[in-house]
Order: structure tokens, then C-alpha cells, then sequence
């Protein structure tokens, strides 16, 4: 069958983004879906993009008429105006920096180690409630935090643990979507391992340090990536008044609130906050895809 | 292996015997669930407890019977307004969110691995950006300098700055984009992984049985392959928006221009933390409580007979 030129320029087209051999593709269906990818990547990106200029555009670019979006002297101005805008303010820019970093990697750190000792026995073992926990897990997933915000907070006050990194750090720890993953990860590595282990007279401690810790890698970076994405966006919100324990979060907040004067500083702030989640992202990519291929929920 | 017990042993040495072996086991799950239980078990039961009592955290809570739900159905009209923008914010992310997620998850599986890994990067992003959402405030700044506005003036489209998040009109279509452009999160990455790990043979065993399009083999293999994911990514999607909250008070500011953007949780967060409600406030979160729940189990039931 002959094609028609408009069908063969398509044909071409989508070849370059698409592998060969997909069954049963129609090529205009190729195409519509193929514009429909490109048209919401651009709303997906443009704001990122928009960021990223505004970063590196000298304070005429910014406010020039009609806005370009692509900056054309780049300049780090942006970057010294953010430290000087904070050093006249009472905290310092480095200091919320040195919070989030804080929050986020104590609070990552520990979320992965303690649900991962939970996932074991979770995923590995048949004892009594087992089950009955496991299925608290799926239920727990159906809610939000901010639906226990209040009596959060009453519990909160009553430990101590308000204006201290510990109330968003404590609760971190036992995410339940991390515990979530780790076991479902957990439950498709072979058993025999681990009763060979038994046998040969190993713990469970050392088998889960030993043999079934190294196994799950691709699930420890997602529950970091997970983890990160809480932790890295937390503004403290009502558990931290104290100005000098406030994330950084918080702090572009009150940038941004500065208004439309700030723009170049606020881009600034942003992507600083975006860049570091998002190389997490991209270093550890395809372990998180493993992981989140056994994310579903079973009966 | 557990199941040859000697009959001997009575009942109670048979326990002892279990949490003996077990206890390392115990050992291990014990400082996660020490941490789930205080601050994600005790908050529900508490939350439900003080729902029915006036607490403001300086005196003790007293016995209110069901005197927070009915004025909390009946006379406050605000909440009335919170529910009305919570479903409304619900059923266009909820949604548009979880199809969008699956679309391009499945797009994105058609591309080679390169461009594959790019494109998921480019549309999983946002929600992992922390604040950085807080630029579309600047995007649509109210100012001549605000970047839409810009844009619209030089295009010749309007020639005055238009308000954008002090219009009661407009805010709930921001609040809506912002949100949905942060919504290829968790649920996304489930459905990218989702969609490589279907077995290839069967989309040639298809092939041959007769399936004419992606289409059908969308419905007939893909799907039914994928339900458990579907299943996970709708609960991450509901709950998620009808949890709408933070996004709303800081593009929209809080209060909001006519509560425009005013949802249950800020009406929830108000009350307790402004007002110091406390019981009203748990009487508030209980109730969403129970629709997240059960809205939650009711798609799950729904999603079970997805290709059956």
C-alpha cells in the first residue's frame, strides 16, 4: 500500500521519540497523543523553566516590557541580592537552609531505617496481627495528616516537642506510605533466602541487615525520594514558631509575600529548592520505578 | 514448617513459645509503630473523642454530646462554603489528576528509555519541587508586572491588570491549575512503573487473538494487568484532594477574597488554631475523616471490577 506524503512525515516523526515495533498503532492516533505529550510537558516545564531564567536575569530583564522568558545576560545577582536581603534580617538565609537540610536528611535517614525494620517481619513472617497491621497500613493511606492536625497538635504540646525540628522530624519517621512500599518491595524476595539463612543459624537481625537490607536498595531511594518530597516542602506550619527553626519553605513564603519586586530573588530561592529534590530525582530514577512497580494494592 | 506442634502443649505455653520466636520480630517493628501509633492512631481517636466535647486547650474538655456536628451542619454557613469549594477543587483534581497521571504515564511508556526517563522527570517535577509552586503567585501577580497580565497587555487582550488571585472567579481556577499541575506525584511513578513491568507477550498474544488498536489493547490487557496500581494511585489521589489546603492559603492567602478559596481543612485549621475551637475543629476533621475514608473505600470496589 502506497502512503501519502503527510502519513510518511508523521511515520518519521514519531519514530525519533518512539522505539520500533509497537503493535497496532494507528499514525494519527500517534500523532494526536504525541502533541497532546508535548502540549502539557510545556505546562509541566514552563514554570520550571520560568524559574530558571528569572533566576540568572539582571533586575532591567525582569521587568522589561513586553517579558521574555528566556534570559539574555545572565547574571548571579539574584543570588548575592537573596543573601543580602536576609543578612539585614534578623535570621540569616543560611540558617533556614541548615533547618530544611536538617529536617530533610535526619528525618529521611530515619524513616527509611525504621520502616524498613517494620517492612521485615511485615512482609517476611506469619505471626500473630500480622495481618491486622498490615491492613491498618492500607487504611492509614486513606487519610491525610492534616485530618489529625488538631488533636496533632494537643499531642504535640503535651510531649514537648512544639518549636523543636523533633515535631516534624518524630511524625516523619512513620510516614506509612514508606513502610508501605518497603513491604510490598520486601514481599517478593525469595523466602528460601531467608530460611536458608535460619537455617544456617542466622537472627533475624542478621538477616535483615545482612541479607535482606542490601536486596531492597531500590526501595530505600524511593522511600527517600518520598520522604525528601514531605520533608523538603515542609514550612513547619503550627507545630514551629520559633523564627530561627523555620524550614525554608517558610521563608520563600514570606519572599514571595514580598511582592512583585522580589522576582528575581524568589526565582532564586525556588530554584535552589527545586534542584535539590529533583537531582535526588534523577540519580536514583530507575531504582524508584522498580519499586514503584510493586506499589499496588492486593486484596 | 509452623504447623507441626506438638499437641501436647496447652494453649498458653503455645503463645509463649510464638512471641519467643517471634520476639526479634517484634523487636524490629516496635519503634515504627510506637511512632505510627502517637502521632497517626492516637490523633484519629482523639480527634473523634474531642469531636464530641469544648476543649480550648487551657481548661478541660467538657462533654458537648453532638453539639459541634450540629452547628457544624446547621448553623455555620462558612463550612457550608468549605464544602461546597472542597468538593468542587475534589472532583476537577481528583479526577483530571488520576487520569492525567495514568494518560501519561502511558505515554510516556511509548517513548524510547532516554526520552522516557527525560519526559517522567519533566512531568514529575512539580510535585517534588517543595515551594517552588509559589512562582505561579508571581505568574499571576496582579501588578502590570505580573507576568500574565504582561503577556495579555502586550498580546492586546486587556489593556488594564486584571486581579487575578483577588477575584473570587478566578481564584478556584488557579487553585485548581497549581494543584493539578503538582498532581503527576506518587500515583504517576506507579503507573510509569506500573506500565513496564506488563508482561510483553501479552500485547503479542493479543495481537494475534484480534486486538485492532491501543485502544482495545488498553482496555483488555493493559488495565486489568495494572489494577493493583490503579487501585493504589486512586487512594493517593483522593486523599490527596480532598485534602486541599496548603496549596489554597498560600496562592490564594488565607482568609481568602469571599472564601473563595476557603476549604474544609483551612476552615478545620481556622478553627482550631485560630479561633482555638478545639473540639469544633476535631468535629470538623472527623467529618472529613470519615468522607475521605469512605469515599476511598467506595472507589476501591469500583476499581475491583476494572476488566471483569
Amino acid at each position: 500500500m502506497k502512503q501519502n506524503l503527510p502519513t510518511r512525515l508523521i511515520k518519521r516523526l514519531v519514530r525519533l521519540i518512539q522505539p520500533k515495533g509497537s503493535l497496532n498503532r494507528s499514525v494519527w492516533g500517534d500523532l494526536v497523543l504525541m502533541l497532546a505529550l508535548l502540549l502539557f510537558g510545556v505546562f509541566s516545564a514552563y514554570p520550571m523553566v520560568f524559574i530558571i531564567n528569572n533566576a540568572f536575569k539582571p533586575f532591567n530583564e525582569i521587568f522589561i516590557f513586553p517579558p521574555k522568558l528566556f534570559v539574555r545576560n545572565p547574571t548571579l545577582d539574584n543570588f548575592v541580592d537573596l543573601i543580602n536581603l536576609m543578612a539585614d534580617s534578623w535570621i540569616p538565609i543560611t540558617r533556614y537552609v541548615f533547618n530544611t537540610l536538617f529536617i530533610t536528611i535526619l528525618g529521611t535517614v530515619g524513616h527509611v531505617i525504621l520502616a524498613s525494620m517494620a517492612a521485615y517481619p511485615l512482609a517476611k513472617h506469619e505471626f500473630k496481627g500480622v495481618r491486622t497491621l498490615n491492613r491498618i497500613i492500607v487504611y492509614s493511606l486513606m487519610f491525610n495528616a492534616t485530618v489529625t492536625a488538631i488533636p496533632g497538635y494537643v499531642i504535640m504540646s503535651g510531649l514537648g516537642l512544639v518549636d523543636t525540628y523533633w515535631a516534624i522530624i518524630l511524625p516523619a519517621f512513620a510516614f506509612s506510605l514508606g513502610l508501605y512500599l518497603m513491604k510490598n518491595f520486601m514481599v517478593q524476595i525469595p523466602t528460601l533466602y531467608i530460611e536458608s539463612a535460619f537455617i544456617d543459624g542466622a537472627s533475624h537481625y542478621q538477616i535483615f541487615w545482612k541479607i535482606v537490607m542490601p536486596l531492597v536498595k531500590p526501595a530505600w531511594l524511593t522511600l527517600t525520594i518520598l520522604s525528601f518530597q514531605t520533608l523538603w516542602g515542609a514550612t513547619g506550619g503550627q507545630y514551629i514558631y520559633d523564627e530561627s527553626l523555620k524550614p525554608l519553605s517558610f521563608a520563600l513564603g514570606q519572599i514571595v509575600g514580598g511582592g512583585i519586586g522580589r522576582t528575581g530573588v524568589v526565582a532564586a530561592v525556588s530554584l535552589f529548592m527545586m534542584v535539590v529534590p529533583v537531582t535526588v530525582f534523577l540519580v536514583s530514577q530507575s531504582s524508584i520505578i522498580q519499586t514503584m512497580a510493586h506499589s499496588g494494592i492486593k486484596e | 514448617m509452623e504447623h507441626t506442634q506438638p499437641t501436647t502443649l496447652d494453649r498458653k505455653q503455645q503463645r509463649r513459645r510464638d512471641f519467643q520466636k517471634n520476639k526479634p520480630l517484634y523487636v524490629l517493628m516496635a519503634p515504627y509503630f510506637a511512632l505510627f501509633f502517637v502521632f497517626t492512631v492516637l490523633p484519629v481517636v482523639a480527634s473523634i473523642l474531642l469531636s464530641f466535647s469544648y476543649f480550648n486547650m487551657l481548661e478541660l474538655p467538657t462533654f458537648a454530646a453532638w453539639d459541634n456536628y450540629r452547628k457544624l451542619f446547621f448553623e455555620d454557613d462558612v463550612f457550608m462554603v468549605a464544602v461546597k469549594n472542597t468538593f468542587m477543587f475534589a472532583i476537577v483534581t481528583g479526577p483530571i489528576g488520576y487520569f492525567a497521571a495514568f494518560l501519561f504515564a502511558w505515554l510516556v511508556n511509548e517513548l524510547k528509555p532516554k526520552i522516557r526517563a527525560f519526559m517522567t522527570l519533566v512531568f514529575y517535577a512539580p510535585s517534588i519541587s517543595g515551594g517552588a509552586y509559589l512562582i505561579w503567585k508571581l505568574i499571576f501577580s496582579g501588578d502590570v508586572y505580573g507576568y500574565l497580565n504582561a503577556t495579555l497587555i502586550n498580546w492586546g487582550i486587556i489593556t488594564e491588570p486584571v486581579q487575578w488571585l483577588q477575584n473570587p472567579d478566578f481564584i478556584p481556577v488557579i487553585i485548581i491549575l497549581v494543584q493539578l499541575w503538582m498532581s503527576l506525584g506518587v500515583s504517576f511513578l506507579a503507573f510509569v512503573a506500573g506500565l513496564q513491568s506488563v508482561d510483553r507477550t501479552l500485547y503479542e498474544a493479543g495481537a494475534v487473538d484480534g486486538i485492532k488498536n491501543r485502544w482495545q489493547e488498553l482496555w483488555y490487557i493493559t488495565l486489568p494487568s495494572m489494577k493493583p496500581q490503579l487501585m493504589f494511585s486512586a487512594v493517593i489521589q483522593i486523599t490527596a484532594s480532598l485534602a486541599i489546603a496548603e496549596v489554597a492559603m498560600q496562592v490564594a492567602g488565607f482568609p481568602s477574597v469571599e472564601n473563595a478559596g476557603h476549604t474544609v481543612v483551612t476552615h478545620l485549621i481556622y478553627h482550631g488554631t485560630t479561633k482555638f475551637e478545639l473540639g469544633y475543629a476535631s468535629a470538623i476533621a472527623t467529618v472529613l475523616f470519615v468522607v475521605m475514608l469512605g469515599s476511598n473505600l467506595m472507589v476501591q470496589k469500583l476499581l475491583r471490577r476494572v476488566g471483569t
